[in-house]
């Protein structure tokens, strides 16, 4: 409970947790169990030796082998066309409903915001299987359509789970806006259109764009529901890695995946860093208007 | 304040009309589907009746189901549980460490949580696995250690046995805290960040030790930020279907994996139907349960 070790300039004051040697151990352990498999999967990929486990050398064959695996690159294409059309409808659905909550009050709002709550907590697993059902049952997509009209039922399903998140983003973003703007504007002669247009949105960007990110990464990182809703010929990436996981752990997955992650490193990095700025270029906005 | 819809109908209609439909159409409609199927049987090969039985949920409590769903709940308590000890010092850390500090350490935690689970849980595959890199370690320090057995006055120590890490319980609770730690910690991190702290100061300067001023100040206050963090990890791991189908072996199989076999394999969808919702009911009954203990806690205070 004494402070264990002193550090070279001065010992850590009462709350500087961090600079106790135990936490940094902590810290440390946490960190290499979170990225040393991560970190092995893809220093492997560019090993040369089917085996995988002993260093032979650097290549890039599995890359190449990857990249003319044709399912492969087809099941990434899906991937991203899927992941860029439910995150349009899901940022467009999400900032509506949560526009109508944050600006009515109307009889069923605790309903309604209950039912948005259930597509986040119901498991996936009971999500998949309802959308199997409703696709096989109810409204069966119609087989055999051209490229990115055969994605319409995974898209739909990926729509359905990723705009109550976008609408919980864009909501707490609404608490912070002041009513007072909107009414106004609106006595200022703009219309309702005017209005949501030239002061409701540009308070709400922000959040839109950290709800696009959210809703990006979701599609593209499912797998369970996708898995029931997707055909022999609408296979997605992770299906694709599934199916390729099932049989054995090649270098050619390794590879695969090492390309999605640093994929989803960039892709991370440049909404972070856009997020950041526009955040703060609204703020600026805000204060000048 | 909020309007009255009736003030613009319009607006309001044009606002909600598109994603209630979309809810309604593409959620509820399937969900209330399922719960149908739920209480029907088998009519032929292809068809369905409901016929109102509650045969399926008999089923799903026979023995042989329980003992799975028993063991679900058990496997996501003991990796929730395992989760809050593993990221409760981490949260900490994060919560006192200097704004720049913060942000790297809160990526640290985020950047797994975005990248493909299928993908890091492949990539366990690739550890744990009997040629993995965890047994490829282990013997290598097992053969350097035989050589310095005979000299320590030991019996030669054999063969390297590769240890059965993987296609097992263990794996798979490794494999869900790793998925989940960072449900846990971001939520415990926002509750630690609220915290006051010269409430800590206090209890430090009247003498408490570091370990008292956690457990008598700390853990009660951030007590509604630990239950989300239980709830947020425990949920998802509760009908986790990758992990225990990848990592798993015969004898690790949760509630999805017997779901996903109903669906897909054993083509009995009303019983598939009935253990969805009974999950579903699990997942309900541990929102509840954390509502009404969050709404307690102050009360008793």
């Amino acid at each position: 409970m004494a402070p264990k070790k002193k550090s070279g300039r001065s010992p850590p004051g009462p709350l500087e947790y961090l600079r106790r040697w135990q936490m940094q151990a902590w810290l440390a352990a946490v960190a290499i169990f979170l990225y040393a498999p991560l970190i092995a999967l893809m220093a492997f990929s560019f090993n040369d030796s089917r085996r995988n486990i002993v260093w032979n050398g650097f290549t890039l064959k599995y890359y190449e082998k990857a990249f003319n695996n044709a399912g492969l690159i087809e099941a990434f294409g899906n991937s991203l066309t899927i992941a860029a059309v439910s995150t349009v409808v899901s940022v467009v659905l999400g900032a509506m409903v949560a526009l109508a909550l944050w600006r009515f009050r109307f009889p069923g709002k605790t309903a309604l915001n209950g039912a948005l709550a259930l597509p986040i907590v119901v498991p996936e697993i009971c999500m998949g299987v309802a959308m199997l059902v409703f696709f096989a049952r109810v409204m069966p997509w119609p087989q055999g359509m051209v490229w990115p009209l055969n994605l319409g039922a995974i898209i739909i399903a990926h729509v359905s789970f990723s705009f109550p998140f976008v609408a919980v983003v864009v909501r707490a973003r609404m608490t912070s806006f002041n009513r007072e703007m909107e009414e106004a504007a609106r006595d200022l002669g703009a219309g309702e259109w005017r209005t949501i247009r030239d002061v409701i949105l540009p308070h709400m960007a922000p959040s839109l764009v950290a709800g696009a990110l959210l809703a990006f990464t979701l599609s593209l990182d499912d797998f369970v529901i996708t898995f029931f809703t997707a055909g022999p010929d609408t296979v997605t990436f992770p299906v694709k890695v599934y199916s390729m996981v099932r049989f054995s752990v090649t270098p050619e997955v390794n590879a695969a995946s090492t390309i999605l992650i640093v994929l989803t490193v960039i892709l991370t990095a440049v909404a972070l860093k856009l997020q950041g700025n526009s955040a703060a270029t609204a703020g600026h906005g805000g204060d000048k208007s | 304040m909020e309007q009255s819809w009736k003030q613009a109908k319009a607006v309001f209609a044009g606002a909600l009309g598109p994603p209630l439909f979309w809810l309604v159409l593409f959620f509820l409609v399937p969900l209330a589907i399922v719960w149908a199927y739920s209480f029907g049987q088998n009519d032929g090969l292809t068809d369905i009746a409901i016929t109102g039985t509650w045969a399926n949920y008999a089923r799903a409590i026979e023995p042989l189901y329980l003992k799975i769903f028993i063991k679900s709940v058990w496997v996501a308590a003991i990796t929730t549980g395992l989760c809050l000890v593993i990221g409760f010092p981490v949260a900490l850390a994060i919560t006192f460490a200097s704004e720049k500090t913060k942000t790297w350490l809160l990526l640290l935690i985020m950047l797994p949580f975005w990248t493909n689970l299928l993908i890091r849980t492949y990539a366990l595959i690739a550890v744990l696995r009997t040629e993995g890199y965890v047994n490829m370690g282990l013997e290598w320090l097992w053969n350097g250690m035989g050589g310095l057995a005979p000299l320590l006055g030991l019996a030669p120590i054999g063969e390297f046995q590769p240890l059965e890490l993987l296609h097992n319980n263990f794996a798979v609770i490794l494999g869900l805290i790793y998925v989940h730690l960072p449900f846990m910690v971001l939520p415990l991190y926002s509750a630690l960040d609220r915290l006051d702290k010269s409430l800590l100061e206090a209890s430090l300067d009247l003498g408490a030790g570091h370990m008292r001023t956690l457990f008598k100040v700390v853990v009660p206050l951030a007590l509604p930020g630990i239950a989300s963090g239980v709830l947020i990890t425990f949920i998802p791991a509760l009908g986790a279907y990758l992990t225990p189908d990848l990592l798993g072996g015969p004898d690790s199989q949760m509630i999805a994996n017997v779901i996903e076999r109903q669906f897909k394999r054993a083509n009995d969808w009303p019983f598939g139907a009935a253990m969805s919702f009974l999950l579903m009911y699990l997942t309900f009954i541990a929102i509840a349960l954390q509502a009404v203990l969050s709404r307690k806690k102050p009360e008793a205070k």
